[in-house]
């Protein structure tokens, strides 16, 4: 497999505010109707969205087209919450978002971007709001995320990020896809197998 | 210091520590589904790569397939394609397929279970979040995304972070019509929809070792509801007894020696967790959820919280202080991997027996799989539950999630015997949806608004526990 390794990601970012966003929310159960993840990316919240068209607030972020062209989703905590779907991250990741920083994460949402190589660093709530805030006044403000050195930099400050250790170096080695990490050693999974009794009926 | 069923079956399926600090962990039995299987076929065929054990994945489809009219091909063309895809894969790479017309169809988290796959000890990975459900055997069961099921399939490992275990004890007896649904919504609500992130959930104390496999499988298909991914409960004869003679369960002496190896994967009496958190099941009322998350809840005599739900009350249409206890109801629904199981649509068909549905509402029952529609109807519950103006379907996640014809339209309220209230989730943007138990979801069927089932039955010695 080839190695891409996730130091640093730069770029405008998406403001989503709230917390407890489930994958329904992300991308709703009837877009799931696929065999594949094509076009997923022009239904990412589009019930929030429609929702969010129908009252007098301003638009939803997605639908802003400030935002257009974003690249490090911002957002509170337990997001991903929910349903497995990997759709959800591959909405998103499709949507053009390379990164995805918020307060906390579900960890099934977690897992499935790392395995699509977009990191889900946390940082605390007081980061994000100020995040947010420095996104929602000036969209076209950088976002610099650095896995390295585990800080996020925006309109010249700097916040500490985190992100587990196992993560961190799966992005920054490049073996953020497991498959072929997983394959390396196939007769060690033989032997594991074979000293299992419910995998050789050997009670 | 002792160690945890999660310390055991992690040794025992460990093949390695990964460089990153991760498992490398082998699973024992995949089981796969329609939703978020093809494009994980797609990346192994990219890639080369064949299934590596085929013998220790089986699949079904359940998120898709109509209830109610279930001659192939399917009316829905997406649907059709989905379980053709299934098909090939399922063809080109020799798995074994449960499909509409073998008897054994059905919610993969309940079929798994009904026919002894499903045993403790195991690791089990599925792409379906719900499979937490298999830890009510003492299995370490993980729901996956589609990558993951991709790695499973190459591999039959995953490369999964270590887990804390928090142990949560429920002691006491619960009250006549409190359920296991209404234990876990309980833990839920008290340790919050993100408590579990990171933990795997124990459950134990006598409460718990009394209950039923299918009690047992509720409250641990909803523990990621609660954040943690994993939820198990130690295996013993109660989960000894339900295995033996199922068709893939050991037999004759291999079963009494299997007893003997799932008996040592239980957690050490002076096993060390993370965390512990004990609950008072007398004090556990009926509970049913009244905002977007299923941590939003309150007992049945409680009022709707005053602070922190905004956005679930506007989506809701409630206000804070407001009791649930009269809500008018649209829909019902009995029936999803949580509650779909027979002893659930017993408990149900308790509460409708000589009632009928309120005229405004739409009521319908989904056994779990094609085994619990026919166990149910040889107990003749499909005429108690049709009489009762009922709807008996055929087995599938139905109205669980809307994948499929069965969904809720505009604005209406459906009490729902299911796992999630969020927002959308049974298929109308706008639906809305009260969780609860499956006796709670027929009560409110028949007096057609929601109510307790308490004062709804005479209190009878077998009801509850």
């Amino acid at each position: 497999m080839a190695v891409e390794r996730v130091r640093q990601i730069a770029g405008t970012g998406l403001p989503l505010r709230g917390n407890d966003i489930d994958t329904d929310r992300i991308i709703p159960a009837r877009f799931l109707k696929s065999v594949s993840f094509e076009g997923l990316e022009t239904h990412l919240f589009e019930d929030d969205r429609r929702e969010a068209e129908t009252q007098a607030k301003p638009t939803h972020p997605l639908s802003n087209p400030a935002y257009a062209s974003a690249s490090i989703m911002l957002v509170n905590a337990n997001f991903g919450c929910g349903s497995s779907r990997e759709h959800a991250p591959q909405a998103i990741r499709r949507r053009g978002i390379r990164a995805v920083l918020g307060q906390s994460f579900s960890e099934i949402f977690f897992g499935n971007s790392v395995a699509l190589g977009m990191p889900c660093p946390t940082a605390s709530g007081d980061t994000l709001d100020a995040l947010m805030q420095v996104v929602e006044a000036d969209p076209s403000t950088t976002l610099a995320i650095d896995l390295e050195r585990m800080r996020v930099n925006a309109a010249g400050r700097e916040y500490e990020i985190s992100l587990p250790a196992g993560a961190r170096e799966a992005f920054l080695v490049g073996s953020w896809d497991a498959t072929g990490l997983l394959l390396e050693n196939f007769d060690d999974v033989r032997a594991v197998a074979t000293k299992l009794p419910y995998v050789t009926a050997n009670w | 210091m002792g160690k945890t069923l999660l310390d055991k079956i992690w040794d025992a399926h460990r093949v390695r520590t990964l460089a990153n600090g991760q498992t490398q962990l082998f699973i024992g039995l995949h089981l796969i589904h329609e939703v978020t299987s093809p494009q994980a076929f797609d990346m192994l065929r990219a890639r080369g790569a064949r299934v590596a054990f085929p013998e220790r994945t089986v699949a079904t489809v359940d998120h898709i397939v109509p209830t109610r009219d279930q001659r192939r091909p399917f009316l829905d063309v997406m649907a059709e394609e989905m379980l053709s895809s299934l098909e090939r894969n399922c063809r080109e790479h020799a798995i074994p397929l449960l499909d509409l017309s073998s008897g054994h169809q059905g919610i993969v988290h309940v079929i798994g279970p009904e026919l002894g796959l499903t045993q403790p000890g195991m690791t089990i990975a599925c792409g379906d979040s719900h499979t937490s459900t298999h830890g009510a055997f003492g299995a370490i069961a993980f729901g996956i995304g589609t990558s993951q099921v991709r790695d499973v399939l190459a591999s039959q490992c995953l490369a999964i972070d270590p887990l804390k275990v928090r142990r949560i004890v429920v002691r006491g007896r619960l009250a006549h019509g409190v359920y296991a649904k209404d234990v876990i919504l309980e833990i839920i609500r008290r340790l919050g929809v993100n408590g579990g992130v990171g933990y795997a959930y124990e459950y134990g104390g006598d409460t718990v070792e009394r209950m039923s496999m299918d009690e047992r499988m509720t409250i641990c298909n909803m523990s990621i509801e609660g954040g943690a991914r994993v939820g198990y409960v130690n295996p013993d004869e109660t989960t000894f007894r339900y295995i033996r003679g199922r068709q893939f369960a050991p037999a004759g002496d291999d079963f009494e020696r299997a007893t003997g190896w799932w008996t040592s994967m239980a957690s050490d009496p002076n096993a060390a967790y993370d965390d512990e958190v004990v609950l008072d099941a007398a004090a556990i009322q009926p509970n049913v959820t009244w905002g977007i998350n299923p941590g939003q809840s309150v007992s049945i005599d409680e009022r709707i919280p005053s602070s922190g739900g905004d956005e679930a009350l506007a989506f809701m249409g409630f206000r804070a202080g407001q009791r649930l206890k009269g809500t008018k109801i649209d829909v019902a629904f009995v029936g999803s991997c949580t509650n779909g199981r027979l002893s659930d649509l017993q408990e149900a068909a308790r509460i409708v027996r000589g009632h009928h549905v309120a005229p405004h509402v739409k009521a319908l029952v989904v056994p779990g799989s094609q085994a619990v529609r026919a166990a149910a109807e040889r107990e003749g519950l499909d005429r108690v539950f049709t009489e009762a103006g009922f709807e008996w379907r055929g087995a599938g996640c139905s109205m669980c999630l809307a994948m499929n014809p069965d969904r809720l339209e505009g604005r209406e309220v459906c009490a729902s015997s299911s796992n999630r209230n969020f927002k959308g989730r049974q298929g109308s943007p706008t639906g809305r949806t009260l969780l609860m138990s499956p006796a709670m979801v027929a009560a409110a069927a028949v007096a057609g608004e929601v109510v307790d089932v308490r004062e709804f039955v005479a209190a009878e010695a077998s009801l509850g526990r």
